[in-house]
C-alpha cells in the first residue's frame, strides 16, 4: 500500500493541460497541409503522381489536397521540386463537412463555432456524451488514438465524453475503418440499434473515404456510403489531440467556440 | 536451445533452397517436389528442427504453386520448397503438422484447392476467392458451423464482432459448462480489406502504405520486412546508419506496446495504478518515436533504401534523456504488479500454453517465448543492425499470464538498454540510398521480431520485375489458435486477461 501510494506521488500529475493552453507537439508532427500553388510550373504533376491515394488534383486550375484521402505521408513533399506543398504544425484537422476538407492556397483557419452542435442537440449532449466505437476494419491505429484519450494524459471524462459497451446507452457512433464489405452489416444493426437523436463521427483517412484501401472491392470507402456523418476527423492515423479537438469542438468546449 | 551449429545443416541435398534471412534467389531455384514428397516434407519438419514461417500458393503459368518456408532456429537459415497442385485437391498435412492447420484454409479459401482430411476445414477471412468464379455465392461474414458442445447444463457464449470496449472486431463462441470454458472457437475475416490481393503488381506508390498499415501498431516491424524484401530484390544494400535508426524504431515500438500492455493486463485485475501509470507511459514511448518522424506509429520512418528521417546529436541526446526518466517510471509501475499478491494470483497459472502445445501449434514471438521455446528473429535470424547489435532472448517457461507479462518486462529493460546504447553509437554517413529497379524471377523472404513475434514477408517477382505474387504472415496468424487452447478449462470471466496476454491482431490476421 505505502509502495503504491509513494509511486502515485512519485508518477505525479499528467493530464494535459489543452484546451486551456496550447499542447506541445513533435517538431516533425505533419498537421494540416499548406499549398503555395503560386510556385507550381505549368503541367507539373509530380505531387498528383506521387500521392498513394490520390488526395492530390487540380480543381479549376488550381491545386487541391482533400484531407478526407490524405495519409499525410508528406510523398507529395518529396516529390515537389518547387516546395509548393507543405505540413504545418497545426492538429485541429476536424470539419462538420466532408467538401470543407479539400484545402487549397490561401487558406482560412477554421472557425471553431462552426464545429459545434446546434442548440437543440448540444443542450442534450454538451455535458454528457456517450459514444460506441465501432471498428469497421482498418489498421487498428485508429482504435489506438481514440482509446487513449481514456488514459490520464488526455482523460476525456473531464468533458463528459465516454465510451460505452452498448448501442443502446450512446448518445453517437465514433467509427474507424474503411467499412469493410465484412462489417457493413454489424456497423449498420449497431447504429439502428442506438436511440435518436445520435451523431455519427467518422476518424481516421478510412472512415472518411477508405484511406489506403479507397477503392478496393472488399471495403466501401469510408462512413458515408452507409450511414450519415456529422464530424470527420482526418488522418491517418489522427494524433489524439486532433481527436479530442474535433470531440469537443462539437460540444463548444475549445476556446475558439466559446462565448 | 542448443548451440548454433558451425556447420551447415544436414538435409537432403537439393530437397530444399536454404537462404539467408532478408536475400533473394532465382525463384527457379526452390526445388519442385512432387505433392507426395512436399507432404513428407512438411509432415517431417518438426523432427528436423523445422517449424513452418510460410505455407502459400500462386498462380504459376497454367497451375497452382504451393510454396512452403521453414525457419531453421538453430542454423540461422531459411528454407524453401515448391509443390504444384494441377487439380483442385491435395491431401491435408494438419493431421501430422497441426501448425499448418490455418495456412491449409488459408489456400483453401483463396485458391480453392482443398486439403483432403483437414479436420476443421472452415473459412479464414470469408474473403473473395482469388481465382476461379469470384461471384459466386459464398458463406456470409461469421455463418458456419461453430463446434458445438451439446448437454444439459451446457451452454454457449457468443461475443463480436462488436465488441464492448474500443478494439477490432472478431467473434468468439464459448462452449460453457458452468462458468468453465469447455472450448473456444474464434472466427475472424470483420477486417479484411484485401491487401495482399492489392499488393500484387507493385511496387506502386501504395505499396510502403499497404506495408505500414498491416498492423497499425506494428507499423516499424511491416515496414522493415517490406522493406528488406524488396531491398534484396534490388540487390541494394542499406547504409549502416539507416539500419540502425529502424533497429531503433523496431525497439520503441517493443517498448510502447510492451508497456501498454502490461498497463492493459493490470486494468483486466482491477489493479488501477499500474493501469494508469503505464497507460500514460505507452504514450511517452509513442512520442519517442514520434521524435524521429512526426508520427507516434512510425509512419513515414522506413523505406526501401533506407529511413526517410535523420537524427541530430541535440535529438538524440534528448531521447536518451526521456527514455531513461521513462524507465525509471515503468520499473516503478511494474514492480508493483510483481509486488502485489492479488495480481499475482490472477496472473499465475492463468491461461496456460504448455511448450510442446506451443511446439505442435507454431507459436512465434512472446507467446512462444513465454511457454519456453527460444524463437526470436533478432536472435536466430538476424537482419539489418541486430548483426551487429544484439539483444539477448527473454525466455521463461510457465506459459501463464504471468509469463506472458514477465517476459513483456524482461524485452523492455533489454529493448531500453538497446535503445540508448545504439542511439549514442549511430554510425556516421548517409540514412539511405536510392533503390534500384527489382530483378526479374527472384524470391526474397523476410523475417522480422515484430514486438508480437515473426513478421514474414515473401515476394516473388515476374520478368518485368514487378510482384507476381506477396505473402504475408502476421505473427498472430500463428498465434490465435494459441489463444483458444489457453482458455480452455478457465473460467469465462479470465478470457479478458488471457486475451490481453497474447493481444493478437485482427487486422494482421485479416489483411
Amino acid at each position: 500500500m505505502l509502495n503504491i501510494l509513494r509511486a502515485r506521488l512519485h508518477q505525479g500529475h499528467r493530464t494535459t493541460r489543452f484546451p486551456d493552453e496550447e499542447p506541445t507537439l513533435p517538431p516533425r508532427f505533419r498537421g494540416r497541409p499548406l499549398i503555395d500553388d503560386a510556385r507550381c510550373p505549368d503541367g507539373c504533376t509530380a505531387c498528383i503522381d506521387s500521392c498513394p491515394t490520390q488526395a492530390l488534383a487540380t480543381l479549376s486550375g488550381k491545386l487541391a489536397l482533400d484531407m478526407a484521402r490524405c495519409l499525410f505521408c508528406a510523398d507529395c513533399v518529396d516529390a515537389c521540386p518547387e516546395g509548393a506543398i507543405a505540413f504545418s504544425s497545426e492538429f485541429r484537422l476536424a470539419e462538420r463537412a466532408r467538401s470543407r476538407l479539400v484545402v487549397q492556397a490561401s487558406p482560412a483557419r477554421r472557425d471553431d463555432r462552426e464545429l459545434v452542435l446546434a442548440d437543440k442537440l448540444l443542450r442534450m449532449f454538451g455535458r454528457s456524451l456517450k459514444l460506441r466505437v465501432v471498428s469497421a476494419g482498418g489498421c487498428g491505429g485508429c482504435e489506438a488514438d481514440v482509446n487513449v484519450l481514456g488514459t490520464v494524459v488526455f482523460d476525456l471524462g473531464r468533458f463528459g465524453i465516454q465510451y460505452v459497451a452498448s448501442p443502446r446507452h450512446a448518445d453517437g457512433l465514433l467509427i474507424t475503418g474503411p467499412i469493410t464489405s465484412n462489417m457493413r452489416e454489424a456497423l449498420r444493426k449497431t447504429y439502428e440499434a442506438m436511440p435518436e437523436p445520435r451523431l455519427v463521427i467518422a476518424v481516421g483517412a478510412c472512415a472518411i473515404s477508405g484511406g489506403p484501401y479507397v477503392d478496393h472491392t472488399e471495403v466501401h470507402n469510408g462512413t458515408d456510403s452507409t450511414i450519415p456523418v456529422d464530424l470527420y476527423i482526418p488522418g491517418c492515423p489522427p494524433h489524439p489531440l486532433t481527436i479530442l479537438e474535433g470531440l469537443i469542438g462539437l460540444l463548444g468546449r475549445t476556446k475558439g467556440a466559446r462565448p | 536451445m542448443s548451440a548454433v551449429s558451425l556447420v551447415p545443416a544436414i538435409t537432403t541435398p537439393a530437397a530444399v533452397l536454404a537462404m539467408p534471412n532478408g536475400s533473394a534467389r532465382p525463384v527457379a531455384a526452390v526445388p519442385h517436389h512432387a505433392p507426395a514428397d512436399f507432404h513428407r516434407l512438411v509432415v517431417g519438419a518438426r523432427a528436423r528442427g523445422r517449424r513452418v514461417s510460410a505455407l502459400f500458393a500462386y498462380p504459376a503459368d497454367d497451375r497452382i504453386a504451393i510454396v512452403v518456408v521453414f525457419a531453421a532456429d538453430d542454423d540461422g537459415l531459411l528454407e524453401l520448397a515448391r509443390t504444384d497442385v494441377d487439380g483442385a485437391e491435395f491431401s491435408s498435412m494438419t493431421p501430422a503438422c497441426p501448425e499448418v492447420h490455418l495456412f491449409e484454409r488459408e489456400l483453401a479459401e483463396q485458391w480453392g484447392i482443398t486439403p483432403i482430411g483437414h479436420p476443421w476445414l472452415k473459412p479464414v477471412r470469408f474473403q473473395t476467392p482469388r481465382r476461379g468464379n469470384v461471384t459466386a455465392d459464398r458463406p456470409k461474414i461469421g455463418v458456419t458451423d461453430f463446434y458445438a458442445i451439446e448437454g444439459g447444463e451446457v451452454h454457449e457464449v457468443a461475443v463480436g464482432p462488436v465488441h464492448a470496449g474500443v478494439i477490432e472486431p472478431g467473434h468468439f463462441r464459448f462452449q460453457c459448462y458452468g462458468e468453465n470454458v469447455l472450448h473456444l472457437e474464434i472466427s475472424l475475416g470483420y477486417q479484411h480489406r484485401g491487401v495482399e490481393r492489392a499488393l500484387v503488381g507493385g511496387p506502386n506508390t501504395r505499396s510502403i502504405h499497404y506495408a505500414e498499415t498491416l498492423a497499425g501498431d506494428t507499423t516499424i516491424g511491416h515496414a522493415t520486412a517490406y522493406c528488406q524484401a524488396v531491398e534484396a530484390l534490388a540487390e541494394a544494400s542499406v547504409p549502416a546508419r539507416g539500419l540502425a535508426l529502424r533497429a531503433i524504431a523496431l525497439e520503441l515500438e517493443r517498448l510502447a506496446n510492451h508497456v501498454g500492455d502490461l498497463g492493459a493486463l493490470s486494468g483486466d485485475v482491477g489493479f488501477l495504478p499500474t493501469a494508469a501509470f503505464c497507460g500514460r507511459l505507452r504514450g511517452d514511448y509513442l512520442n519517442l518515436t514520434a521524435e524521429l518522424c512526426g508520427s507516434r506509429f512510425g509512419r513515414g520512418l522506413v523505406r526501401p533504401g533506407g529511413t526517410r528521417f535523420d537524427v541530430t546529436p541535440e535529438l538524440t541526446e534528448s531521447m536518451v534523456t526521456r527514455l531513461e526518466r521513462a524507465m525509471r517510471d515503468t520499473e516503478e509501475a511494474a514492480h508493483l504488479l510483481w509486488d502485489t499478491g492479488s495480481v499475482q494470483s490472477r496472473f499465475e497459472e492463468t491461461g496456460r500454453v504448455t511448450s510442446d502445445v506451443a511446439e505442435q501449434l507454431g507459436a512465434v514471438g512472446l507467446v512462444a517465448r513465454a511457454s519456453g521455446l527460444h524463437r526470436d528473429v533478432r536472435t536466430t535470424h538476424p537482419t539489418g543492425y541486430y548483426r551487429f547489435a544484439h539483444i539477448p532472448m527473454s525466455v521463461i517457461a510457465s506459459g501463464d499470464v504471468f509469463a506472458r507479462a514477465f517476459v513483456r518486462f524482461l524485452e523492455i529493460r533489454r529493448s531500453v538498454e538497446f535503445v540508448r546504447r545504439e542511439l549514442r553509437l549511430l554510425p556516421a554517413g548517409a540514412t539511405s540510398i536510392k533503390l534500384p529497379p527489382l530483378r526479374p524471377d527472384q524470391i526474397s523472404v523476410s523475417l522480422v521480431e515484430g514486438w508480437r513475434g515473426e513478421v514474414c514477408h515473401v515476394a516473388i517477382t515476374d520478368r518485368a520485375g514487378r510482384f507476381g505474387a506477396y505473402k504475408v504472415v502476421d505473427p498472430s496468424f500463428h498465434n490465435w489458435m494459441a489463444l483458444a487452447i489457453a482458455v480452455r478449462g478457465q473460467q469465462v470471466s479470465d478470457f479478458p486477461l488471457c486475451n490481453k496476454s497474447f493481444n493478437l491482431s485482427y487486422c494482421g490476421h485479416d489483411l
